[in-house]
């Protein structure tokens, strides 16, 4: 009998460990972004605070930094949701196709795919400043948007597609039976069954295109088009001396993900492992 | 004949119009090229943003491709000069070690303690889900956002990990992290392990759940538990997850330029300078865009050589 309770509570005793082991792992893994916070709330000039938390709060970094980077973050909302829309366009037609239709090269278009996702995005700078450069895209918001895509429309047809393949054949069959052309089986079936893919695909191109750095800094020249990265880039280089404003500004770079993550967790947890794995 | 197939030629004679002979042919030509329309913007973009920068790359690092380009058009074609103007650079050979060594030191790190924690996770506990998911955050941010916190944290003077190593007495004198050319090549493969934590332990945590519980339940009857069970059971039947794990890995890491930047530009005294931050610095800081190009394709090369040997070591593997 007392065994039979006892084995129990030891149970319970080592699960609640883990639990605690695993916030103490958690909370040293976050600890960057905790300090992060936690400079950004400390008037600090060019020497770093260190006390662990703020003794006296204040949000003149935050105040600093939307005086000198809204604009870029605004300039990065415009790129981020453009891109989104761009991939979304792009890629779930496309998804759907490699899914349902049986094409015969289809197995090329994925390797393809594959492929494409090798591709240093030095190589694709390199290539598009040449172009952008002749045909007036450098120092624009759809340049960077096209840019941005590119890094997502693989990584989406990927996602989609492995989710497209489990769309019942016969239940877009029974639409067309009924009537319905291609496009509107595909717009009014498969695209609202796929719909947690989208919302994966869309969350991703999101907090890539939020956070490209290199096409930001690459694609522009100094003084035109300036997403919030770049605008942390340029206050990193020069000699930092108000560190409450730049870890201010990276705090609110954070915030799209923070949230993401909070609200929109089981998408995320699906964009991570389906494109690699599946 | 495809059940899609018979389908529609069943019904198309219950179908009331008249006319249906010819307009069922119209449409199913239509469908053709509908099919084809759906993949059409795709192919475009892959093309464009993928096939042209790779070709256009590889024509690039046999020209002499310059700032004067832009001016007067004109790249003239010079064999291979670009690519031995590299190689003979004396930065390459640093370039090339401190790539391997930050590929190298980064994938053991990563890998390592995203095993120990996607073991850990494995097991069953309370708040185990939303911990995990938070594990995650680091990975979603922008990566220059992980650079700025990290330059907090490592800076000489103030940074916290000097301060707090002082307080401790672990060091005498504050460890200039960023700073040295002896320790930040060690720094930045220390903030690139932290990046890469969470994809690892995704990857992994995956695979393990993959695992079907009653391989354990016979191992345990067989006396294979703990560390037994890891070498026999789980190992063995992780060794798909693991090497694209490390295959994307590699991948993924042999191209990172933007934590570098953000956290030293490459320096100091080009201590921390790669093959991608060189490719950079030649095309967008010197203009010479024939030798970046040049030396992408290097990157471009080596990141091949790691998906060829990835491919041959699944297929044997499959062949077993």
């Amino acid at each position: 009998m007392a065994t039979h309770q006892q084995r129990p509570a030891a149970h319970q005793t080592r699960r609640r460990l883990r639990t605690g082991i695993a916030i103490v792992l958690l909370a040293l893994m976050l600890f960057p972004i905790y300090w992060m916070l936690n400079i950004s709330l400390q008037p600090s000039g060019g020497t770093l605070p260190s006390s662990f938390f703020p003794p006296h709060p204040s949000l003149a970094g935050y105040n600093t930094a939307i005086q000198d980077q809204g604009q870029n973050l605004v300039t990065s909302m415009l790129i981020a949701v453009g891109t989104v829309v761009l991939t979304l366009l792009i890629a779930t037609p496309c998804a759907y196709a490699l899914a349902q239709f049986r094409f015969r090269w289809i197995n090329w278009a994925l390797l393809a795919i594959l492929i494409s996702q090798m591709i240093p995005g030095i190589v694709i700078a390199n290539a598009l400043y040449t172009l952008y450069e002749n045909i007036g895209l450098l120092n624009s918001i759809p340049g960077l948007i096209i840019a941005n895509a590119a890094h997502a429309v693989p990584f989406g047809i990927l996602i989609m597609r492995s989710f497209m393949l489990a769309v019942p054949t016969s239940i877009v069959e029974a639409a067309r039976v009924d009537g319905a052309g291609l496009v509107r089986a595909f717009l009014s079936i498969v695209v609202p069954i796929s719909r947690n893919s989208l919302i994966t695909v869309g969350l991703f191109a999101f907090l890539w295109a939020w956070g490209d750095f290199l096409f930001a800094l690459t694609l522009t020249t100094p003084g035109n088009i300036t997403p919030v990265t770049l605008g942390i880039y340029t206050y990193l280089g020069a000699h930092i001396s108000n560190w409450s404003a730049v870890m201010a500004t990276a705090m609110l770079a954070s915030i799209p993900a923070i949230i993401l993550l909070v609200i929109a967790q089981k998408y995320i947890a699906a964009g991570a492992t389906g494109g690699a794995v599946k | 004949m495809s059940d899609a197939e018979t389908l529609t030629t069943a019904t198309e004679p219950t179908a009331p119009s008249s006319d249906i002979a010819p307009a069922a042919r119209r449409g199913r030509r239509g469908e053709e090229i509908a099919k084809i329309l759906f993949v059409v913007p795709a192919a475009l973009t892959i093309i464009a943003l993928f096939g042209y920068p790779v070709v256009k790359n590889l024509a690039m690092s046999f020209q002499n491709y310059t700032l004067r380009t832009f001016i007067n058009g004109k790249a003239p074609w010079v064999g291979l000069q670009n690519y031995v103007a590299v190689v003979t650079d004396e930065l390459f050979t640093k370039a090339l070690v401190n790539t391997a060594l930050f590929t190298i030191g980064s994938i053991v790190g990563q890998f390592v303690i995203g095993m120990l924690l996607a073991l850990f996770f494995h097991k069953n506990f309370p708040l185990n889900g939303v911990l995990r998911a938070l594990f995650l955050l680091p990975w979603l941010l922008p990566l220059i956002v992980g650079s700025a916190a990290w330059r907090a944290i490592l800076e000489q003077d103030s940074g916290i990990l000097n301060v707090t190593l002082e307080t401790l007495g672990i060091v005498d004198a504050p460890i200039p992290w960023l700073t040295s050319p002896d320790v930040a090549l060690i720094a930045i493969i220390l903030v690139n392990i932290w990046l890469g934590i969470p994809f690892n332990l995704t990857l992994l945590y995956s695979g393990l759940q993959d695992i079907p519980e009653d391989l354990y339940e016979a191992g345990a009857l067989d006396g294979a538990t703990g560390w037994k069970a890891f070498w026999h059971i789980t190992w063995p039947n992780l060794h798909a997850v693991v090497s694209i794990t490390l295959m994307l890995g590699v991948i993924y890491t042999l191209k990172v330029i933007d934590i570098i930047l953000g956290l030293t530009q490459g320096g100091p005294a080009n201590a921390t300078q790669t093959i991608a931050t060189q490719s950079y610095q030649r095309s967008f800081v010197e203009f010479k865009f024939g030798q970046g190009a040049a030396l992408s394709n290097i990157l471009i090369l080596i990141s091949l050589v790691f998906a060829i040997v990835y491919l041959r070591a699944t297929r044997r593997q499959v062949d077993e």
